[in-house]
């Protein structure tokens, strides 16, 4: 049988660490556990007590393998409502592989990616958002995009859905009860409600739409861009922020020779940070295709920062950069304010609309004004993070798309003064798409498509 | 001991008896069909009107599969309308005023006239069962008759008791001898029943009802007929009148003063009854905040002078309805010929049936109309006719059918009846159809004819009809795709004359039907071409042309639906093999055995995390 049979991964990653999770769920867990776990005392446990932790050995035809602790969880008041083991045991790679190789020997199986969650979800532990919202927390780079998770986890965004979703229902019971019953319910003057009420549900749902992209900014890391002409400190920037900060997370060299991409995690936010060639007219081809990619990358960015040599004047190239930023979310950087100050803030200001901050990267002065001001961009002003729910998932942005066109249509309908009954096709179309989110609606297509994206050992 | 041989046995000949009997009979198979009394044939104990919101689907359907129930209120009627024609075409639906006696003679004379039809007068008091198959009943005088196939259709029958205030006498509807014996026979084979209730209103002597008082309602000028056999030509005749009028507080003081007296709220009654069809009591309890409450008197027939008080059933006693009714202006001075009373009657909990109306648990025993729990001449037919061609498929071994949701209204109610936990007597409603677009009454010919005929019920001459339908339905369509006007002075004087926004290049005859404040007929001063179509065509062609955008997306909301439908479920499936169910709905899953993953879905108390969990068990089974 598919559910029943007995899984096993190690939950942890593999990576030498000092302790390791090997986790068993299904109905044959004690049993293995049994066959594999010896007490300090040399006996073996037969009836393993729930939620209790037992000290001793892994053995292996009599050998030890290793000193563990293991973890009895009896169904259903487990992750996966199954029996389920835990082995905490030491976390080299080849002891884990070890332990693990003696659980399939004893009969269980390799748990396919995801396949705990997805056990949790199908035992109705869980609802789909949150199954997902267990990717996320496991995914999560960084703090916001954890905490957010996590609300996600704990029901913050089926919550919400949810009473949209009632919202909406709400209005097609009205409109089926007074085609059922005109005597009792009167749809004289409803449009101008229903108009209001879709007019609500719209905005909700697209500001959850809007903040997909901050969702993404913080699971994903801000996407920034060091923009200035040749020799303004571009690059002793970039430096001066991955050197101080130690969370580096990995290096991407980049396509050409003078354009680096670097992940940073700055005061709990992660940015990917690109540097590029410095701007100018040229003619010579290869600098060209430089500086052509350089405003190629920054189209697509979250952050522009601007560097300017203070140094020096403001030329016909820093003129064609305000103008290429000046729809962007940017910050103007004037270095090198520990030399003779030829630009000043406030000859910039004739230029552009955006913040602009004195530093030198050089004597790392101002640095920590820029990186404050970086947080204030994007964590006070526009995201709360007390309320607010982000959406983190394509899946859910895909759903919510749709159920805005179907309000949309809601309303081409009211104002094409469509009887009443047929609103209703658009309305019962929004309701299902944001009960995929949460799984109140069920199709065989969804599930698939989620546990196909579970790739982890959870 | 006497004894006779047939086919099939129906059990009552009301409309789903009807409807049973004809569908087997017209299927070549000898058939014999009981009533307590040939005089009840088809009766109309209730509402003298045939059709309605989404009741009008229902007929239509009904005729489109080779029922009569269209055909006969087509030659009984004495008024008809089509009603919400200020919505869309999903929710217009036809009712026509029955001449009652007309109505039910004629049904029994075309049941007379049968081939392979009897009918016999008697009450049927057994089920004979050997190894969970039926096999014929026993009458009450003894006799037994032995069939390869039953279909109950008992209706309202069954140890029916009428309650009129504290006055509660042991009869069937209008006085009729109730079935007393069935109930028992029907228990000992494991089938588990249940009690509703029903009412109707009081019948005035039409002479004693000022008619100034109220408000005039006619019938339509241009008559439609229910069947898609009757020529409309011949059926455009004299209609009479019914009239509205209304409650008022006095009205309402009455009940609420003799609320006690109502064998409904003094808990004397047992059943359930509809919430969707309320007595006059319920209304005013339930809506207490309305000053009103339309009451509409219609004639009982073109030989009687007795009317019916629509709107205004009851079972308070005889002299707290006098009383009431004459509160009513209009009413003063009425003399009340028969008193509204309530009626309770066993029925089954139809969760027993599959979708074919056979019982999950006897082989070849069917069972149709208000013995199912339903209420309504219309809902009962629609059960009779299929109840009747499943019976008949079983009898002569072939492929049994089933019409799923977004096929008809019928198999939305039957798919409701045997999915949804019913509390109460089970009337169709529009909302109770999801893809209503789909399911038009204009359009139940093109949907079902195909499937009558293939059973055996349409002729090949009315299925060739739909056939070339359908071909000049697309044809016309096609033309106006392709046909284009431009922006010169004809067709801008003409969009400017309806206030539409003229043209600046071509366009497709089809697009400007597509804008709102235009449609098919309006346009024809700029269609040089077009050819003479019926009326019927024309109308198909206006809908699928003016609400494309709304059927195309009912469409996909049908393709979606059917994903799940088409998931079977083995009939031997093992509920208790699939670990991760919750407990009540495992039981749920056991109790209804649903075919496939869609009706379980429907069942409440099955979440869509068990639906989840069934998918995952069924893959794994195809797997390995």
């Amino acid at each position: 049988m598919y559910l029943s049979d007995t899984i096993t991964a190690i939950s942890t990653g593999m990576n030498n660490a000092g302790i390791g999770i090997i986790r068993i769920s299904g109905e044959g867990s004690f049993k293995i556990a049994s066959a594999i776990f010896r007490l300090s005392s040399g006996k073996s446990v037969n009836t393993f007590e729930s939620h209790r932790v037992y000290y001793g050995f892994i053995t292996d035809d009599g050998k030890t393998v290793d000193e563990v602790l293991l973890i009895a969880l009896r169904s259903p008041k487990s992750y996966t409502t199954e029996d389920t083991i835990e082995i905490d045991c030491h976390g080299g790679n080849l002891v884990m592989r070890r332990i693990l190789k003696i659980i399939l020997s004893k009969g269980a199986r390799l748990a396919e990616p995801g396949e705990f969650t997805k056990r949790a979800f199908l035992n109705g532990r869980m609802d789909l958002s949150e199954a997902e919202a267990v990717t996320d927390v496991i995914n999560s780079s960084n703090e916001y995009a954890l905490n957010n998770s996590i609300k996600q986890l704990t029901g913050k965004l089926t919550e919400k859905i949810r009473l949209l979703r009632d919202k909406i229902k709400y209005e097609i019971a009205y409109i089926e009860s007074a085609l059922d019953d005109p005597e009792h319910y009167d749809l004289s003057g409803y449009y101008l409600r229903l108009s209001n009420v879709t007019d609500e549900i719209c905005d909700e749902l697209v500001s959850l739409k809007k903040s997909f992209n901050e969702g993404r900014i913080i699971s994903e890391g801000i996407n920034t861009v060091i923009l200035g002409k040749p020799n303004v400190g571009k690059s002793s920037l970039l430096n001066l922020l991955t050197g101080e900060e130690t969370a580096i997370v990995t290096d991407i060299a980049g396509t050409t020779r003078d354009a680096l991409k670097q992940d940073i995690v700055m005061n709990g936010l992660s940015l990917k940070i690109t540097d590029t060639a410095g701007i100018r007219e040229t003619d010579d081809i290869i600098e060209k295709i430089g500086v052509d990619k350089a405003l190629e990358s920054a189209k697509d960015a979250d952050l522009i920062l601007m560097m300017i040599d203070s140094s020096e004047e403001i030329d016909e190239t820093d003129i064609k950069i305000f103008d290429f930023i000046k729809d962007k979310n940017a910050i103007i950087l004037l270095n090198k304010s520990d030399l003779k100050q030829k630009v000043s803030e406030n000859d910039v200001k004739k230029f552009t609309q955006k913040c602009i901050m004195s530093i030198s990267a050089k004597d790392e002065t101002g640095i920590e004004e820029f990186k404050a001001k970086i947080n204030e961009m994007f964590l006070k002003g526009t995201i709360d993070y007390n309320d607010e729910v982000i959406l983190t998932n394509e899946r859910h942005l895909y759903l919510i798309e749709n159920s805005i066109q179907s309000l949309e249509e809601v309303k081409n309908s009211i104002s094409a003064e469509m009887p009443e009954d047929f609103v209703s096709i658009d309305l019962k179309n929004a309701y299902e798409y944001l009960g995929t989110i949460t799984g109140e609606q069920t199709g065989d297509d969804i599930i698939d498509e989620i546990f196909s994206k579970f790739c982890m050992g959870k | 001991m006497f004894e006779e041989n047939y086919d099939v046995v129906v059990v009552g000949a009301g409309h789903a008896g009807c409807e049973a009997a004809l569908a087997c009979a017209r299927l070549n198979l000898e058939t014999i069909i009981f009533t307590v009394s040939v005089n009840s044939i088809a009766l109309m104990p209730c509402n003298p009107n045939v059709g309605g919101s989404s009741k009008g689907h229902l007929v239509r359907e009904v005729d489109a599969l080779g029922g009569e129930m269209g055909k006969n209120i087509d030659k009984t009627f004495i008024q008809s309308k089509m009603l919400n024609k200020s919505k869309g075409p999903a929710v217009h639906s036809l009712r026509a005023q029955a001449d009652k006696a007309e109505y039910s003679r004629s049904m029994r004379q075309v049941l007379e006239n049968q081939e392979h039809l009897t009918i016999k007068q008697s009450e049927v008091s057994d089920l004979i069962i050997n190894d969970n198959t039926v096999t014929g009943v026993k009458i009450c005088t003894g006799g037994i008759y032995h069939a390869k196939a039953v279909i109950l259709c008992t209706g309202t029958y069954l140890r029916a008791r009428c309650l009129c205030g504290e006055a509660i006498t042991n009869t069937g509807p209008n006085g009729l001898q109730a079935a007393n014996h069935l109930t028992a026979s029907l228990e000992k084979a494991g089938i588990e029943l249940v009690r509703f209730k029903t009412g109707t209103p009081a019948r005035m002597d039409g002479r004693t009802v000022d008619y100034s008082k109220m408000i005039e309602q006619s019938g339509d000028e241009r008559i439609i007929p229910f069947s898609f056999s009757t020529d409309p030509e011949s059926i455009q005749k004299e209609q009479v009148k019914c009239y509205l009028t209304y409650t008022n507080e006095k009205t309402h003081e009455i009940i609420r003063n003799n609320l006690d007296r109502s064998p409904l709220y003094a808990g004397v009654i047992e059943g359930t009854g509809p919430r969707y069809c309320p007595s006059i009591e319920d209304k005013v309890v339930r809506f207490a905040d309305k000053d009103k409450h339309q009451i509409f008197v219609e004639p009982e027939g073109l030989s009687t002078n007795e009317v019916y008080i629509g709107g205004m059933s009851s079972s308070l006693p005889e002299d707290v309805q006098l009383e009431m009714y004459r509160t009513v202006p209009g009413l003063e001075n009425c003399k009340i010929v028969r008193n509204a009373y309530a009626i309770e009657y066993d029925c089954i909990n139809p969760v027993q049936l599959y979708p074919t109306l056979e019982f999950k648990k006897i082989h070849n025993l069917f069972a149709g109309g208000q013995f199912n729990g339903s209420s309504g001449y219309e809902e009962a037919a629609a059960q009779g006719i299929i109840a009747g061609i499943n019976a008949a498929m079983s009898v002569l071994n072939r492929e049994k059918i089933t019409l799923d949701r977004s096929q008809a209204y019928i198999g939305v109610l039957i798919d409701d009846l045997v999915t949804k936990e019913n509390h109460e007597p089970y009337r169709m409603m529009t909302s109770r159809a999801e893809y209503r677009l789909l399911l038009r009454q204009d359009n139940a010919d093109i949907r079902l004819r195909k499937i009558g005929y293939e059973v055996g019920l349409v002729s090949k001459e009315d299925y060739e009809k739909v056939v070339r339908k359908q071909k000049l339905i697309d044809e016309e369509i096609d033309r106006l795709r392709n046909t284009y006007v431009g922006s010169g002075k004809k067709v801008s004087d003409f969009l400017n004359s309806m206030g539409s926004t003229e043209l600046k290049s071509g366009s497709s005859l089809y697009e400007l039907i597509s804008r709102p404040e235009l449609d098919y007929y309006m346009i024809e001063p700029i269609d040089d071409n077009r050819r003479e179509l019926d009326e019927d065509i024309k109308e198909q062609v206006n809908i699928n042309i003016k609400y494309a955008g709304y059927i195309e997306k009912q469409i996909k909301q049908v393709e979606g639906f059917k994903k799940l439908e088409s998931k079977k479920i083995p009939d031997d499936m093992d509920y208790d093999k699939v670990s991760g169910l919750r407990n009540e709905a495992r039981q749920k899953l056991k109790a209804y055995n649903p075919v496939s993953i869609g009706q379980a879905s429907r069942i409440s108390g099955v979440s869509p995390a068990d639906i989840s969990v069934l998918l995952v068990y069924l893959k794994g089974k195809t797997r390995s």
